[in-house]
This record gives structure tokens, C-alpha cells and sequence, in this order.
């Protein structure tokens, strides 16, 4: 193995720099890796060699002719395929889009590409994020590095998996409800969901818009934080994007480095202390806890009753946005078409189109959503999902009047074998329990690892308030440098 | 089966119709209602397009402020409550004219509420409730090839042009309108008459029905006196004044005979046929598709700024109403006079004819008259006969210089409407100018004399009257060319 893929997104940039390395180097050191690896873990669902190769050449260029380079300049990273990118194929994971290379970038795509970040190509997930294991792809699972017999958690499989195998130093993701944090987990790495608005999702092909929020995965804190400069700011293509300055996540991380938390105080949920957890799980987040509190956080209990609301009111708001974000993939203008013989009505080949590209999961929530959405149960359904969404963002605000962060185990269960929870999409659902309450409050939160459960990666979840992006990355760097980063062992 | 209509009179004598009006207006900003498209009339299909209004996956709608000025400044002419808290909302059908397969509109909370616009009809003023106005985009349109209906079933292709889509919609409800017994139609079409004038005179709009930037559908029920109202219809496709007049005549004339047979009337979308001036069935609203409303999750929350609106409703430009009072004492008529200008959509082009240089009197006798006379031959609105206010202008102008007489002027003004060019043009094309060369006159007259050796006679004789016969017969050897006074001036002088 090359020791180039074994370096952090922060070193590579240095070495890149300081001319140690090239970024042609680094580029083909890392689709080197993907290509002696990835038909085991499938973290790739397109690798884009030659784009990649041209844009590291560019930045080998620029920085010959002594151009300014960005902080991540000629880093190579992986984007879920949800993420739209101009003339490279996006199908977010799903037969209905099979083919379709879009013609524009999305703006995440723009700002990484304007900062000299490499893009290797698009990465694995559940059909349009609509999972959490990563089965749900239409072109197959992702296995995790830590067991190939277990799943890489999800919607975000790829993007986790292509780190944990050291495929990319950095990926990207995107979390309605866990879909970054919950892959970061299971596969011993970090991933940040940033405060909804705080980083565009214009280009995300949407899955519930009140929800999706892209933001940075690596295997590193300080790395994460990187990334999330690059992707955050102000976008005015969405109107949910918040004209405000980003928080400085790099500044925080590093000082966080330091292991110095005296003062801060973590909020821990009452609610989340019941069943659910395994008791490796619990007990890997308690030692993650007791390193916190050597540094000097402390530990205050808070109570947020609605959370257990959460879920089912989650269940209700994507699945209704999703039945309608889902309603363009109808076969008229690109992707899939299917049964258009010149003897089909128009309907019946929508009809024909969507049955054969949807997979299952995406028919349950548009299913759902769609009945949900209707004439006489919007109230009961919909409507009332909204208003526990209100009084969860009031439990989320009432605790930050006591304490800086709250924290939890990023998800219930360490990676579970593949195919052991497909037939039951409540106990799949189940994975997302911690993960989802701050998605409807539109807060940021990471997960960073904190130790093992049965040989497998646990994660320990940072919830802050919107906007505090920087205190969860104080917190989430300390407690990495309390216990350490997590390796696999080498694929088998 | 041939169903005799009982007459009109008849049947408004029996029930009273109730109206109610659905008004779309395109708006006239320079880009589109959620993406950064020009809007442009016509042009290539597919041309003014991009990821947004396409609806790809992963696009953004961001709302247009210009849009939204134009929707509160509409509301706030139409005497509406502008809302302090709006937001957009999902519309969710399957149609491809939809990109998305839904259309962002406005449902529960709309930006203006509860207004009124007053119509004068017959000298009197009927005050019409608008229920809400509200900010949608507009779908693409498609033509269907291959049916014999020319709609969707039966068609063999679909061809869609995008470049309509995310055009900024205004749609303007009335409440319902009761108690206007036989007038209904007059009041409909007055209604969406003073309707169009209030959006055109803000400038938000260029509200031309005929290329659909002003588009009606027209509610129409039945009831017996007293009763409670009867089931509405809907009918689509009205697209000129004079269809909104003839829809809701021909809804209420063959709702009748079905309430007189003791039938129901279906609550449905009809069409209006232009050519029939009837109404087909249409889509049955019974099994209507549930659009399933909710709040556009891609966009926030409209609050428009109190003191903005405010800033808005004191800038608002002097109302229709109001400039045609103003019309009436500058151009001298009376009440009666004013209205029969207004009935005849005339306002407008008399006012752009004499500020063209025409007098009031001469641009109102042309409008009123002959190009009246001919619009109504042709069964289209006065602004589509085909001459324009310079047109008219210049040719009166023509008239007053006594380079044309009235019959000539009216040969002329063939030619402006079958488009052989401006009145002069034609006038020195056709060479149809006066003949006021005495020289030449004099010489026909000298033959007419000759002629009419006992005309003549008479005319020596003092039965001056006479000299009409030589007039006419001067008249017609000049091919009406001649000044009819100079040539009775020359044979009086003549004979004497």
C-alpha cells in the first residue's frame, strides 16, 4: 500500500505544498487504491480517472506557476452520488436515473473544484439516501471495511466505506436523518452534518429539502472541519442557505486539539437512556463520556420529552417531501423510460417508467408520503408531524439554555451483518434514532469514533445549537485526541 | 337530438346566475418567477430554458422580488389585504407540460386577500369581491399530434415547449357574484374589461388575451329566486371579452332546460368553442385529481414589510376609473357618449390617437364607426381589427388637410386593415388623393355639361338643385376623387 492513501486530507495538502508530493501523485496513488480494492468494498459507483487525473494536473500547474493554492488543494475526494455533477453521471443510486450525466454542478461541486479539491469520482448509497445500510442501492451494497460481511451503515455507505478503506482521504455526504453520521458510526470514521442552511443544496437531487443537509466526511476531525469550509457559505441558488459568515470549524477543531475543555458542559438526553442501545455501544460511549470529562467538560442530564415523537414524525415529513421531490422522475424528459412501444397512453408508461426504476424502499416512503399528503389525512398525518417538529426544536432550544452540546450515541447498533434487517424497515428505521431529532431541529452534529464494541467502530454524536458548528468540532477534536483515531485491519 | 333553447330572457326571468371569475395574468418581469430565464413572447420551443425551470434534480427555486412587488401592487389596486406572513405551496398533478410534476403556488396563505374591483355597467356600479390573489409559475404547453381532438387522448405524440415554464402567474378570484340577473355576462365581461385596464395601467403586464398573458375561466350557476345557489360549472378556454360574455350567456342557457327537466347539473370543467360559442363537457370535478397542498419546502416564508406595502400603495398610478373620468372632461362627452367609448374598448385607442395628433372628435368617430363597424364583421376586439392609433391619427390628419374625403378616407382605411402600409402610402399607391386641380375639374365638368344639355338648362334657370345630378356624374368620371363642394362651386359658376 502506498503511504500516500494512509495520510490525512491536512498532510496531503502540506505535501502538496510543500512539494513533497504531487497531486498527480496523490490522485493516482488513491484510483491506484480503488482499484485494487473496490470490487470488495463497492464504495464506487463511477470512477472518474480522467477527470480526476486533469483536475490534479491543473493544480500540479498552478502551483508550478506560483499560484495561491487552497487549503485543500489537490486532495483528492469522493462525492455521494446524490450530488449532481456537471457531464459525470449521477443516478443517486437509482435505476430511474441510470445514464443521466447532468449539465450543470452543483454548488458544493463548484466550491471544491474552485478550492483545487480533486473529485475521484461518485460513491454508493441507498436509492435516492433512503436507507440506512446502503442495501438499498439500486447497483448493489457497499461492505464494510471493518467486516465485508456487515454493512457500512447508510444513506451513505460509499462515502464511509471509501474512507475507513482508504480509497479517499475525504468524501462527501449528505444527512436527512443520519445518512452521514450514522455510515461515520459504523465505519470507525467522522462525518458532520452541518446546520441546515449552512451549506447549499443546490444540486442535491432532493430527497426531503426541508432536511438534506450535504457536509464533510474523513477520518480525521480536523480533516472534516477542512472540508466544511470548503463546502459551507452562503448560496443564493437556494433560499434556504443563511446569508451569514461560517463559523471558523478549522479554528475549533484545532483548539479542541488541544484537550483542553474546561468549562463546557454536555447535555446528556435523558430520553436516549432507555432500551435500544446495545451494551457495547453504551459502554464505548460512557468511556467516550469519562475522556470528556477529564479534560474538564461536564456532564449535566437534560431532558427533551418529545424526542421519542421523533421518529415517527421523521417518517412523516420526508416520505411527504420525497413523494413530491420523487413526482419529476417520470421518464418524459431524461433517465429511465420504459414501455413507450407507440401503443401506450401517457400514464401508463409513467406508470410502466416508475415501477420498474423505483426500488423498494423508495416506493414505501413515496407510498406513505403520498397518503400522508392527501386530502383528509393531511392534518392527522403531516400537519401533526410539523407540530412535533416545532416542539422537538423547542426540547433542542430549552437544553441549550443549560448546556453547550448535547451528546449520544451516533446509533443505536454497531454494523450489522448484511441482509439481517431488510426484511423489517422498522428495525432498519431503528438506526437513525439518535441521529434524526437534530435533522428536524436543523442543527449541526457529528460523529467522531470512541472506541470498539465487539471488534466493530462505535460513534459518539456532538449535537450543537444552529449555527454553533464550531463548538461541536471543539468537542468532536478532543475527543478524538482522547481516544485516538480507529484502523481497520487490512482488507481480507 | 335537436334541443330547443327556451329564449335568454325567458330563462334569466326564472333563475338567477350566479358568476364567479378565475383570472390568470402573466406577468411582464423581465425574468422568470424562480430561475433567472428571460420572458419573451414567441421564439424558438425550448430556448429560454435552464436546470431550474426544467425542474433536474437537485435545481433550487429562488422566488423572484420583481414578481412579488407586481402581485402586492395588483392587490393592493384591487383594494385587497396584503398578507403580513405567505408561502408558497405545492400543487402536485402529473401532466408533462409540468417539469416537476408539481406547480409551485399559493394555497392557505396567499399574499393578498379580500378586495373588491368596481365595474360600471349600464351607468351603474357593481362592486365585484376578489377572494385572493395569489403568485404561481406557469406550466410549459404542449401540442398534441396525431388526435383527432387535438388533446391528450387519442394522440399519437406530445410535444412540449418549455419556455413558458416559470412564468410568473398571477391568479385573481372573485368571490361569487349574485344578483346581477340578465346583465351576468355584461357584468363578467366588464369585469375582466376593468380588470385588464387596472393590471395594464400598473405596467405589470401587457394582459393580451389573444396570446393567452390574460386568461379566464368563468363560473356560472343557476338557482331559482331565493333558493340556495345551484352547482357551478367551470368554463376554460374564454380567451377574448367577447367570449367571456358568450360563455357565461351559453352556460346559463343550457343549464336551464336541464333545472327545468328536474335534471342536475354536474360540477365539471367545460370548453368554450370560439366558433360555436358553446360549451363542451370537460374533466368531471367529482373524481378530480387530490393535489395534495403543502408549503413549498424550498422556499421560505414571504413577510412582506408593512411600511414597503405602504410605500407601494401610495405609489400606485392613477386607476382606469379615475383617468377616464379625467378622459370624459378632457375630451368634452357626455356620461352616455363615455360609456359607449368604454363599451367599445375604445378608451385606449382613442387616447393613444389623439395623443398621435388627432382631435377627440375625428379619433372617436373612426374607433366608433367604421373600424367598430368592422371588428364587429370580423368578430374580433376593436384592437385587433388592424389599424393602429398612428394609422388612424394620420389618416384623420389626411381628411382634415383635404387630401381625402370621408369616402376615400374609408378606402383607405381598407387598405391600413388588409395591411398595404400607412394611410399615405396607400393614398399614393392606390392614387387616390382629392382632385383639387381646378384645371382638371374643370375639363369634367365642361363634359358633364355637354352630357346633360337639359340638367343644364334647368340649372341656367335658376333650379340650382338641380346641379346635383352634375355633381354625381363628376363624381363618377373622377372616380370620387374630387372635392364634391369645389365641383358644385364650378358648375354653379359655370351655368350662371
Amino acid at each position: 500500500m502506498s503511504d500516500l492513501t494512509r495520510m490525512s486530507a491536512a498532510q496531503l495538502a502540506a505535501a502538496i505544498a510543500s512539494g513533497e508530493a504531487s497531486a498527480t501523485e496523490v490522485t493516482n496513488a488513491h484510483l491506484e487504491r480503488i482499484a485494487a480494492v473496490d470490487d470488495r468494498v463497492h464504495a464506487f459507483l463511477h470512477v472518474d480517472a480522467e477527470g480526476a487525473r486533469a483536475a490534479a494536473l491543473d493544480v500540479d500547474e498552478r502551483r508550478s506557476a506560483g499560484e495561491p493554492l487552497g487549503p485543500l488543494a489537490g486532495v483528492p475526494v469522493g462525492v455521494k452520488d446524490i450530488v449532481v455533477t456537471r457531464g459525470v453521471p449521477t443516478t443517486a443510486g437509482s435505476k430511474i436515473l441510470e445514464g443521466w450525466r447532468p449539465p450543470y454542478d452543483a454548488t458544493i461541486v463548484e466550491r471544491m473544484r474552485a478550492a483545487g479539491l480533486v473529485m475521484l469520482g461518485k460513491t454508493n448509497l441507498d436509492e435516492f439516501a433512503m436507507g440506512s445500510s446502503t442495501e438499498y442501492s439500486a447497483y448493489g451494497p457497499t461492505y464494510n471495511p471493518w467486516d465485508l460481511g456487515r454493512i457500512p451503515g447508510g444513506s451513505g455507505g460509499g462515502s464511509a466505506a471509501a474512507l475507513a478503506a482508504y480509497e479517499a482521504p475525504l468524501t462527501v455526504g449528505t444527512d436527512t436523518g443520519g445518512s452521514i453520521r450514522q455510515p461515520g458510526a459504523v465505519t470507525g470514521t467522522v462525518g458532520a452534518k452541518p446546520t441546515y442552511g449552512g451549506t447549499s443544496r443546490y444540486g442535491l437531487v432532493a430527497f426531503s429539502s426541508s432536511l438534506d443537509t450535504p457536509g464533510p466526511c474523513a477520518r480525521t476531525v480536523e480533516d472534516a472541519a477542512l472540508l466544511h469550509a470548503v463546502l459551507a457559505g452562503h448560496d443564493p441558488r437556494d433560499s434556504t442557505s443563511i446569508p451569514q459568515p461560517v463559523p471558523d470549524v478549522v479554528g475549533a477543531a484545532r483548539q479542541g486539539a488541544t484537550g483542553d475543555l474546561t468549562g463546557v458542559r454536555l447535555g446528556l438526553v435523558r430520553e436516549f437512556g432507555g432500551e435500544g442501545a446495545e451494551a457495547g455501544v453504551t459502554a464505548a460511549f460512557r468511556d467516550g463520556l469519562d475522556a470528556l470529562t477529564k479534560l474538564g467538560a461536564e456532564v449535566v442530564e437534560v431532558s427533551c420529552p418529545n424526542f421519542q415523537y421523533a421518529l415517527p414524525a421523521y417518517y412523516l415529513i420526508a416520505p411527504s417531501e420525497c413523494s413530491s421531490n420523487l413526482a419529476r422522475f417520470d421518464g418524459v424528459r431524461y433517465g429511465l423510460r420504459v414501455g413507450d412501444d407507440g401503443n401506450r397512453a401517457l400514464e401508463e408508461v409513467m406508470s410502466l417508467t416508475r415501477e420498474a426504476g423505483f426500488g423498494p424502499e423508495v416506493k414505501r416512503r413515496v407510498i406513505i408520503g403520498t397518503y400522508a399528503l392527501s386530502s383528509g389525512y393531511y392534518d392527522a398525518y403531516y400537519g401533526q408531524a410539523q407540530k412535533v417538529r416545532t416542539l422537538i426544536t423547542r426540547d433542542f432550544t430549552a437544553a441549550f439554555e443549560r448546556v453547550d452540546v448535547l451528546v449520544s450515541p451516533t446509533t443505536p447498533f454497531v454494523a450489522f451483518p448484511l441482509g439481517s434487517r431488510t426484511s423489517d424497515p422498522y428495525q432498519m428505521y431503528l438506526a437513525d434514532l439518535y441521529t434524526i431529532p437534530v435533522n428536524l431541529y436543523g442543527g449541526p452534529a457529528i460523529s467522531v469514533p470512541c472506541g470498539l464494541s465487539e471488534g466493530l467502530p462505535v460513534g459518539f454524536q456532538i449535537m450543537a445549537p444552529t449555527l454553533a458548528d464550531d463548538r461541536m468540532y471543539r468537542v468532536a477534536a478532543a475527543l478524538e485526541s482522547a481516544v485516538g483515531t480507529l484502523t481497520p485491519g487490512e482488507l481480507s | 337530438m335537436t334541443v330547443t333553447l327556451p329564449p335568454y330572457d325567458d330563462v334569466v326571468a326564472r333563475y338567477e346566475p350566479v358568476i364567479g371569475l378565475e383570472t390568470h395574468v402573466e406577468l411582464g418581469t423581465r425574468t422568470k418567477m424562480f430561475c433567472g430565464c428571460p420572458i419573451d413572447f414567441g421564439g424558438q420551443p425550448n430556448t429560454r430554458i435552464c436546470p431550474v425551470c426544467l425542474g433536474l434534480p437537485g435545481s433550487l427555486p429562488v422566488a423572484n422580488k420583481a414578481a412579488i412587488e407586481a402581485t402586492i401592487r395588483i392587490g393592493l389596486a384591487l383594494n385587497c389585504t396584503i398578507a403580513t406572513w405567505s408561502r408558497f405551496a405545492r400543487k402536485n398533478y402529473f401532466y408533462p407540460d409540468m417539469p416537476k410534476n408539481y406547480q409551485i403556488s399559493q394555497y392557505d396563505e396567499p399574499l393578498c386577500v379580500d378586495g373588491w374591483l368596481d365595474v360600471e355597467v349600464e351607468g351603474e356600479i357593481v362592486r365585484v369581491g376578489i377572494e385572493r390573489v395569489h403568485l404561481e409559475e406557469d406550466t410549459g404547453k404542449t401540442l398534441h399530434v396525431g388526435g383527432a381532438t387535438g388533446r391528450i387522448h387519442g394522440a399519437t405524440e406530445s410535444l412540449v415547449d418549455y419556455n413558458r415554464a416559470g412564468i410568473p402567474l398571477v391568479e385573481i378570484v372573485t368571490k361569487p357574484v349574485p344578483g346581477t340577473g340578465a346583465l351576468a355576462p355584461i357584468v363578467a365581461r366588464a369585469y375582466v374589461t376593468e380588470l385588464r385596464d387596472v393590471i395594464r395601467s400598473l405596467g405589470v403586464s401587457d394582459v393580451r388575451m389573444e396570446q393567452g398573458s390574460l386568461r379566464c375561466d368563468v363560473n356560472t350557476s343557476l338557482s331559482l329566486p331565493g333558493a340556495e345557489w345551484g352547482t357551478r360549472t367551470e368554463t376554460k378556454n374564454v380567451n377574448s371579452l367577447r367570449s367571456v360574455e358568450r360563455a357565461v350567456r351559453s352556460e346559463i342557457l343550457r343549464q336551464a332546460p336541464i333545472l327545468d327537466a328536474g335534471g342536475k347539473i354536474k360540477q365539471e370543467t367545460r370548453h368554450f368553442h370560439e366558433d360555436t360559442g358553446e360549451t363542451t363537457a370537460g374533466r368531471s370535478k367529482e373524481t378530480a385529481t387530490d393535489y395534495r397542498y403543502f408549503p413549498e419546502p424550498d422556499l421560505v416564508p414571504l413577510a412582506p414589510d408593512p411600511a414597503w406595502v405602504a410605500t407601494l400603495k401610495e405609489s400606485l398610478p392613477e386607476l382606469p376609473r379615475v383617468h377616464r373620468k379625467r378622459l370624459q372632461t378632457d375630451w368634452g362627452l357626455s356620461d352616455l357618449d363615455m360609456q359607449s367609448v368604454v363599451n367599445a374598448g375604445a378608451v385606449e385607442l382613442i387616447e393613444e390617437t389623439v395623443a398621435a395628433g388627432a382631435s377627440p372628435e375625428g379619433a372617436r368617430k373612426w374607433w366608433l364607426g367604421e373600424l367598430a363597424r368592422r371588428a364587429n364583421e370580423a368578430g374580433v376586439e376593436l384592437v385587433e381589427v388592424g389599424a393602429t392609433p398612428a394609422h388612424v391619427a394620420e389618416l384623420q390628419g389626411l381628411v382634415d388637410g383635404g387630401k381625402l374625403n370621408d369616402k376615400l378616407a374609408r378606402t383607405v382605411l381598407e387598405g391600413v386593415i388588409a395591411g398595404e402600409g400607412t394611410p399615405t402610402e396607400i393614398m399614393t399607391a392606390r392614387g387616390l388623393e382629392v382632385v383639387s386641380d381646378t384645371g382638371a375639374l374643370t375639363a369634367a365638368v365642361d363634359d358633364a355639361i355637354a352630357a346633360n344639355p337639359d340638367v343644364a338648362a334647368k340649372i341656367r334657370e335658376g333650379k340650382v338643385a338641380a346641379a346635383g345630378v352634375l355633381v354625381g356624374a363628376v363624381m363618377k368620371a373622377t372616380r370620387g376623387q374630387a372635392d364634391a363642394k369645389t365641383v358644385r362651386e364650378l358648375i354653379i359658376a359655370r351655368l350662371s
